[in-house]
């Protein structure tokens, strides 16, 4: 089989043995309806438990605080909505930032047009939102304060505890939620111990099957569902579990390696590809120094994305541009850091997992090189 | 910078010279209890017990958590540790307790010098900090009666520790230094309240379920595995005795009258836990019983019950109300796991109308019509048991 350079791992990675075995497992033998009252039943129960359970130990919360979903998108629909209308008789401010996932910021225009006031708070040019934004934006009428552990794009990492400080300070009844997609499993999250209420994560991020994801609910939050039915998961998003998915995104999460430690080993990919690109004159880096390493984002030359990602794909190097849900669209991310058009136009973004090589960094670099060297050219 | 748990003891310190026993016992069950998450240094020295991670990479978060549910703790707090140097202290202080200050608008410093080798006393050490903390948390006033935040500086014999407002602990006495006791447990919410109160009186555990399958499934049985396991995050790890109990409560339903049923089969209960805790040396029973809350609770129904047995009975919910109860077992987190919808032994069978006020009489003549013996004895031999660890 052919060598693949897969380096687009921000969009979706290869799911691990482990996910692929319970999968099956879950759809061969282990198929009962959780909810059945006999033995196969039972063991289904106890698969979905030992599931809930697995996530629950990654994120060092309660297994009773992780509700399953159908994936990062459902569960910030869920969220966002669920805890602005179940709060929206104590307050109608809302803060999020510009820079968050189309599945949070879409939910806020809806909630603008019920009467929300929303706010988007504007990163600085390497996608840092600063404490100060938050304190100066959360007042005493703010329920909800949405916003990403880190950036989807370019990988920086917003200031959550601020974010805590701020609701606080202000003394105001809102819930604090999370998308920490790009974040589980590469930072230590810690939810319940640093004052978030509601979080997002996703098992295709992180090598288990897609379609399911988790909203983490600390003990005590109550948000309103926004689907209605047979009583599963606690009544807040109802329907007969995907046993599958569940088990296959249980699977995933136990087999995580440590973050930290993973993430030292991630570093210096990361640094060992800044060093290199650094050599390259019309390259430039558009992720910040601190960002998370899993994260690079770069531009390339006067070659639009497209047409660089193109020849990488050519040469089985995948990567993407800007995020994989924009389809090649012109990121609203980087235009909101303020980057000048031809910048944001060949932005490539780099995603490692733990099953990158530096081999898979410098079969990026060769055809970088070769496709700079022949498309600017045309 | 290093991060440690600082604890300060309940109750034990008016123990006189049994003191020393409670306090390695309580070492001994946190360091139990922290041992799969890593090492750690555990130790007592002046008046309170330190915690050190030894390692980087212990999960400190759950540690905390796990100390919090340890009995014999009056409060715990997390502190950051600095060498005995102002400045030193002062960017420790500024960094570790950074978000509390930056949410908070009134604050004050409280210090204490145990070491009194080092050269500001504790007013000047608060002077200092207050003015530091003023100025780089413009956000910041100070208020010493009322304030949001209370930064605590302690300056010990081997090291300063900063931190702020500590937490309540689970309180009572060290598990282990009290003896043992079986608990009858049904799957209900008060017996698992019953048996964290208990442990918190320091007494160990063994649990004595009774199932009746076909009547209940292993979901029931399943249930009260999950709910010891959450009473054993505070009564440490526990033996759990299944008896199978359907041929009992058959027997009863074939042969006597059916308002004795649920007081006849609470004397079977009781008889058969007394066995199991005599082989498991334990001294004492514990149910769940509140008075006058169903039919075999009332004082009359108590009286027969007890009459059976010969070793004390600890109801330690005796003159509690249900909502009170309720509190307890939400704080305890059993709450959730009690109100899961499966039939127990004690709901099956239940006569219509139970007789509330019976007399020992009629239940041991009752109990004529059956071969009670024998029966304990098959209930007792075809016991099943397991360990149940902490959740």
């Amino acid at each position: 089989m052919q060598q693949i350079y897969y380096l687009d791992n921000s969009s979706t990675t290869k799911p691990c043995e482990e996910a692929v075995n319970a999968v099956v497992d879950a759809m061969t033998e282990r198929f009962g309806n959780p909810s059945s009252l006999h033995a196969l039943g039972f063991e289904a129960e106890r698969a979905l438990t030992n599931a809930r359970e697995q996530i629950a130990a990654e994120l060092s919360a309660k297994p009773e605080e992780i509700t399953f979903t159908s994936g990062g998108t459902e569960s910030n629909n869920l969220a966002v909505f669920g805890a602005a209308h179940a709060r929206h008789k104590r307050g109608h401010r809302i803060v999020t930032t510009a820079i968050e996932h189309p599945s949070v910021l879409l939910p806020m225009r809806q909630l603008e047009n019920e009467g929300f006031e929303v706010i988007y708070l504007q990163p600085d040019k390497t996608g840092h939102i600063t404490p100060e934004q938050l304190f100066e934006a959360v007042n005493s009428d703010t329920i909800l304060v949405s916003l990403m552990a880190v950036n989807n794009e370019v990988g920086s990492i917003l200031p959550i505890d601020d974010a805590r400080a701020a609701i606080d300070s202000a003394k105001a009844p809102a819930l604090l939620h999370v998308d920490a997609v790009q974040a589980f499993g590469k930072l230590n999250l810690r939810p319940g111990r640093r004052g978030i209420d509601l979080m997002t994560v996703s098992s295709h991020k992180i090598h288990g099957p897609k379609g399911v994801g988790a909203l983490f609910m600390r003990k005590g939050v109550h948000i309103l569902p926004r689907t209605f039915g047979g009583g599963q998961e606690k009544d807040i998003r109802p329907g007969t579990e995907g046993m599958p998915a569940i088990c296959g995104f249980g699977a995933a999460c136990a087999a995580l390696p440590d973050a930290d430690k993973e993430r030292k080993k991630i570093a210096e990919l990361n640094t060992y590809l800044r060093t290199e690109l650094a050599k390259m004159p019309e390259v430039a880096i558009n992720s910040a120094e601190d960002a998370l390493p899993y994260v690079l984002n770069i531009s390339a030359g006067q070659v639009k994305a497209q047409t660089m990602l193109n020849f990488l794909s050519e040469h089985h190097v995948y990567v993407s541009s800007g995020s994989a849900c924009a389809k090649g669209a012109k990121s609203y991310v980087l235009t909101s850091l303020g980057l000048s058009p031809m910048r944001i136009n060949s932005a490539l973004r780099i995603s490692f997992s733990r099953y990158n090589t530096k081999e898979d960094c410098d079969a990026f670099l060769s055809v970088l090189k070769e496709g700079l060297a022949t498309l600017q050219k045309a | 910078m290093k991060e440690i748990i600082l604890i300060k003891l309940g109750e034990l310190v008016l123990k006189g010279l049994n003191r020393r026993v409670f306090e390695d016992t309580l070492i001994k069950n946190i360091s139990r209890r922290l041992k799969p998450l890593g090492k750690f240094d555990i130790r007592s020295r002046q008046s309170a017990v330190t915690v050190t991670p030894l390692e980087d990479d212990v999960d400190f978060d759950e540690a905390v958590e796990r100390v919090s549910h340890i009995f014999g703790i009056a409060t715990y707090t997390r502190a950051g540790v600095t060498e005995k140097d102002m400045e030193q202290m002062k960017a420790v202080t500024a960094e570790y307790l950074r978000r509390k200050l930056l949410a908070a608008k009134t604050f004050k410093v409280e210090a204490k010098r145990s070491d009194k080798k080092f050269p500001l006393n504790s007013p000047a050490i608060c002077a200092e900090m207050g003015g530091y903390l003023l100025k780089r948390f413009p956000n910041l006033t100070v208020d010493v009666h009322h304030p949001d935040v209370t930064v605590y500086v302690e300056v010990r014999d081997f090291g300063v520790y900063i931190h702020s407002s500590p937490e309540r602990g689970a309180g009572g006495i060290p598990v282990g230094t009290g003896g043992k006791a079986a608990v009858l447990i049904s799957g209900g919410i008060d017996s698992p309240v019953a048996a964290w109160q208990i442990a918190r009186r320091g007494l160990e555990l063994t649990a004595v379920h009774f199932a009746s399958p076909p009547y209940t499934s292993d979901r029931a049985e399943q249930k009260v595995v999950d709910l010891l396991s959450q009473v054993s995050s505070y009564a440490g790890r526990m033996k759990m005795f299944t008896v199978q109990f359907a041929h009992v409560q058959e027997e009863i339903r074939d042969k006597c009258p059916e308002e004795l049923f649920t007081l006849l089969m609470r004397r079977f209960m009781m008889r058969v836990a007394q066995r199991i805790a005599v082989q498991e040396d334990c001294l004492a029973l514990i149910t769940g019983e509140s008075l006058g809350q169903v039919a075999s609770q009332t004082l009359q129904a108590i009286c027969c019950t007890d009459a059976c047995v010969s070793m004390p009975v600890f109801r330690p919910l005796i003159g509690s109300d249900k909502v009170d109860i309720i509190d307890t077992a939400r704080k305890i987190d059993t709450f959730d796991i009690s109100i899961e919808p499966y039939e127990d032994c004690c709901t099956v069978f239940t006569p219509k109308h139970p007789c509330t006020r019976p007399h020992v009489d009629t239940l041991e003549n009752a109990e004529k019509l059956l071969d009670v013996e024998s029966l304990v004895d098959e209930c007792v031999r075809t016991v099943s048991v397991r360990t149940i660890y902490p959740r």
